[in-house]
């Protein structure tokens, strides 16, 4: 994953609240093994509606609940791979949250009057280190995990740093682990 | 010192720390749609599977449901692939898997229950929002994504900060024709898409304690539909015997019992949000719009939009505020899903069919949950009485839930429908999708509408 700090630039708007992984990305495009190129299929039944109009940008900005439904990681893939670095909405369904921050998509969560506000403008920056989204001379500021912020800012692979537990993940094993079922010898 | 009471979650998480905010997780179920990058990256790293043993793989939502028994048979060439690869990553890491032909194939959330390998007490995960199912055995079971599911293959464990806790309390008794899909999808209709997010959810009380073990497993599979974390069920008779006698099935298995005896809920544990509801005011559930808390009594109309989402999922539906529910003409009739493609579910659908017809407008389908479902409802003659009756008899998988095998809606097609989802195109780009129990969905396919099942013979 590639360190994640100060994302600056264009502003895109999908002003729908409660959008499922779903409509991000349909499930005619989960069928590839690869891991990229979703992005030209990002919101592929809504693309063609009139009124529709999503330019590249660095920044997403949308509605409450976002992300909910299926936990394909397909759909902050797609996001990403189409060019957003950055998701902000009033909230975000749990799955998709943590999917986007496992792939250095940062998702950032404003009030609802704030997010309508980012709507209205055409440029941002959201930096991460002071926890902050800065546009048209306001700043407002969002709450993120520590550790999630830690790994974000350092770009760290997430297996490489739960492997520095492996002696707790042997002790584990060793003396608390729960006995069956064994899925090898059903 | 007495220790403070602890809710079934707080027992469950507490067992499985690892380290700080580290999850030892002890089964891992796996699907050939969010594995296959996985895969690759644990190859590309020169990483293994670290418990194979604790892992296992079947092939469902692209599978075709014609009776195929093997990838080979797979016409479309990307679902062909994606099985295939399921397959040989499974081989080359030692993964035991259910594939295309096996007898123990099936949906991934119905395998798990199903061959006794989900049970209480457990920490369940795999790459598929529905993983909340198996917490209707008492077990801590989520969604993760594919980044997780390589975690958890390479680690046994997931970075996890613990959820909130929130207990939906139903009280009163279900009443006649009234289901646990309809409870859920009342349940969901009251707290949103979104109520449930950020929590694990305890199911309790006394309509819960008298549901049978696959009504369980229907409430808790509908968790994600209200945004949460995973849904949950004390352990109590119903799942002991559930699992008593399952391939999976712990060989001391009483004194293993006398342990999930402890995991109940103390007296006194609290939680964070609490929900008491009637299960008694629940009728029977139809979805009118395009996220399942969209959803009313069968005997009500659809309502008057007060959004701009109502509004865009009126316009979507085709549907005026006003019409009454029961005068919904149906194009297609889908039995199936994780949700709703249990034997259990089967024998209602089959008891309202039974000796009838298929309305003549109409395309009916009947999905078992897995090739075991299958070979117990043939065993009964479930297969003849809803061939009898017009409806196609199919192979198990995920099917019309989410339409990456050939089973989907055309656009415009109005679906009666026993899965989860009622999205945007979610069974077919333009289809419609109205989600109900599966004997609402059954008197549906006879008269070609949707008819309130109380009062229906």
């Amino acid at each position: 994953m590639e360190a994640v700090n100060k994302i600056e630039g264009g502003v895109s708007v999908v002003d729908r609240p409660d959008i499922d992984t779903d409509q991000i990305i349909p499930k005619q495009f989960l069928k590839r093994v690869e891991r990229t190129g979703f992005g030209e299929f990002l919101f592929y039944d809504w693309k063609d509606d009139a009124g529709w109009d999503l330019p590249v940008n660095p920044i997403l900005a949308s509605g409450r609940n976002f992300g909910c439904g299926s936990s394909r990681e397909h759909a902050p893939w797609a996001l990403e791979d189409f060019g957003f670095k950055a998701v902000v909405a009033p909230s975000f369904a749990d799955i998709f949250y943590s999917n986007c921050t496992k792939i250095g998509l940062l998702p950032v969560v404003l009030a609802e009057h704030e997010v309508a506000e980012l709507m209205q403008v055409s440029e941002a920056t959201i930096d991460l280190a002071e926890q902050e989204v800065h546009f048209a001379g306001r700043t407002y500021s969002f709450e993120i995990d520590r550790e999630i912020k830690r790994r974000l800012l350092a770009g760290l692979d997430d297996i490489g740093v739960t492997l520095q537990s492996g002696e707790a993940i042997d002790a584990y094993e060793a003396e608390r682990e729960r006995r069956g079922p064994v899925t090898t010898a059903l | 010192m007495p220790t403070s009471p602890r809710s079934l979650f707080d027992k469950i998480w507490d067992a499985h720390g690892v380290a700080d905010e580290l999850l030892y997780i002890d089964l891992h179920l796996v699907h050939e749609v969010t594995s296959p990058q996985a895969f690759e990256s644990l190859r590309l790293e020169g990483r293994k599977v670290r418990r194979p043993d604790r892992t296992l793989a079947t092939a469902d939502h692209n599978v075709p449901t014609d009776g195929s028994m093997i990838a080979a048979q797979i016409a479309d060439h990307l679902s062909r692939v994606q099985v295939e690869t399921l397959e040989s990553n499974c081989a080359e890491f030692g993964v035991p898997v259910y594939s295309m032909g096996s007898d123990r194939q099936g949906i991934v959330h119905v395998i798990g229950p199903e061959l006794g390998v989900t049970q209480p007490g457990m920490t369940i995960v795999c790459g598929d929002s529905h993983t909340s199912t198996h917490g209707a055995l008492g077990a801590l079971a989520f969604g993760i994504g594919t980044s997780e599911v390589e975690h958890v293959l390479a680690t046994q464990t997931l970075q996890q900060r613990k959820p909130r806790s929130m207990r939906i309390l139903y009280e009163g008794e279900l009443g006649y024709g009234v289901t646990p899909k309809d409870l859920i999808l009342g349940t969901i209709g009251r707290i949103g898409v979104a109520g449930g997010v950020g929590h694990v959810i305890e199911y309790a009380g006394p309509p819960i304690e008298a549901m049978t073990m696959e009504g369980r497993l229907t409430v808790c599979n509908m968790t994600i539909e209200a945004g949460g974390r995973a849904g949950m069920i004390a352990p109590d008779e119903t799942t002991f015997e559930w699992v008593r006698g399952r391939p999976g099935a712990p060989e001391d298995f009483d004194d293993v019992v006398a342990e999930w005896r402890e995991l109940r809920t103390d007296e006194g544990a609290s939680f964070g949000d609490e929900y008491v509801i009637d299960a008694g005011e629940v009728s029977p559930q139809v979805t009118w719009g395009t996220n399942p808390a969209m959803v009313t009594g069968v005997t009500s109309s659809v309502p008057e939009p007060l959004s701009d989402g109502d509004r865009r999922a009126l316009q979507y539906m085709a549907l005026e505020p006003g019409m009454g529910i029961r005068d919904i003409k149906l194009d297609t009739v889908f039995i199936g899903s994780c949700t709703n493609s249990r034997i259990g579910d089967l024998r209602e659908a089959a008891e309202v069919v039974k000796g009838r017809k298929v309305s003549p407008s109409l395309r009916a389908m009947v999905v078992p949950g897995s090739q075991q479902v299958a070979i117990e409802a043939e065993r009964e003659g479930l297969d003849e009485v809803f061939k009898e009756a017009g409806f196609d008899w199919r192979s198990a998988g995920c099917s019309m839930c989410l339409g990456m095998n050939p089973d989907i809606l055309q656009p415009g097609e109005r679906c009666a429908s026993t899965s989860n989802r009622n999205f945007e195109g979610r069974q077919g780009k333009g289809g419609r999708t109205h989600l109900v129990s599966p004997k609402m969905a059954a008197a549906a396919a006879l008269e070609g509408h949707f008819v309130d099942i109380r009062d229906w013979s």
